[in-house]
């Protein structure tokens, strides 16, 4: 790291939480967490291709409470990053960029990460049951 | 400021420097890899869902279906060079010594590299051997 001794200024800590600032963290937050989770989905599919024992352990790993944490983690992740990147392609567009619309499609964004990772959980559980 | 004679045109000198870059190529190739990304992860994840708790015979048919080894190594692709461009703007954030930065990003690269490769060749091995 280069030490500056140039003054810096007023850091994150003396601002007041928001939602626009908070979601846009959770983006790059979620992302380099995917990034992460990828390398888990490479493991499991070479773990498929490695052999019956190697995916037996893998599907183990994955169905202990420590895999499904994890799996848990990444598709709340997952679906946050997809649904927060459909809202930054929407802002490419120059669309909803008035803080008015930002909050609502911030809040929608929201709902709809959680729909989708109980909809997904609903059926993978009974999926994973029968 | 005083007039000093230069040969070289301020076009020319103002080149390559500063933010006039790849930043607009950058952006593009992470927006076409993020509209890429929404129909196949909406795809595997239905098709993992649908996988849960079976035994690697289900994954290995789903491989050997030509289609999906298609639709996987593309999800393969995709994802990690998504991954790469959005890692690499994390990294050119936080990470300031410009040595450690250009270590940084080329370790992040190859990672990325290397986990494709074994991604891939894991789909290749399931769909052709099984």
């Amino acid at each position: 790291m280069i030490s500056d001794p140039r003054p810096l200024s007023p850091h994150l800590q003396v601002y007041r939480w928001q939602l626009t600032s908070v979601l846009s963290i959770l983006h790059r937050a979620t992302g380099v967490a995917l990034a992460i989770g990828a390398i888990l989905f490479v493991s499991w599919l070479g773990a498929a291709a490695d052999g019956p024992d190697s995916y037996a352990t893998m599907q183990a790993f994955l169905g202990s409470w420590i895999g499904l944490v994890l799996l848990f983690g990444w598709s709340v992740a997952l679906f946050y990053h997809l649904c927060n990147g459909i809202r930054h392609v929407m802002w490419d567009t120059g669309r909803g960029l008035d803080l008015k619309s930002v909050y609502a499609s911030g809040w929608t964004m929201l709902a709809a990460t959680a729909v989708l990772t109980l909809i997904a959980w609903v059926a993978g559980l009974s999926a994973w049951s029968h | 400021m005083a007039v000093t004679r230069q040969m070289r045109s301020p076009l020319g000198r103002a080149l390559g420097l500063g933010s006039a870059k790849e930043g607009v190529e950058h952006w593009w190739r992470q927006r076409t890899t993020a509209l890429l990304l929404v129909p196949l992860t909406l795809w595997f994840v239905i098709e993992v869902i649908a996988l849960a708790g079976a035994d690697r015979a289900a994954m290995v048919a789903w491989m050997r279906n030509p289609m999906s080894a298609v639709l996987m190594v593309l999800l393969i692709v995709a994802t990690f060079y998504h991954a790469a461009l959005g890692l690499q703007v994390v990294i050119e954030d936080y990470i300031h010594g410009e040595a450690a930065k250009l270590v940084t990003l080329g370790v992040m690269r190859l990672l990325c590299v290397l986990f494709v490769l074994r991604g891939v060749l894991a789909v290749l091995k399931l769909a052709f051997a099984g």
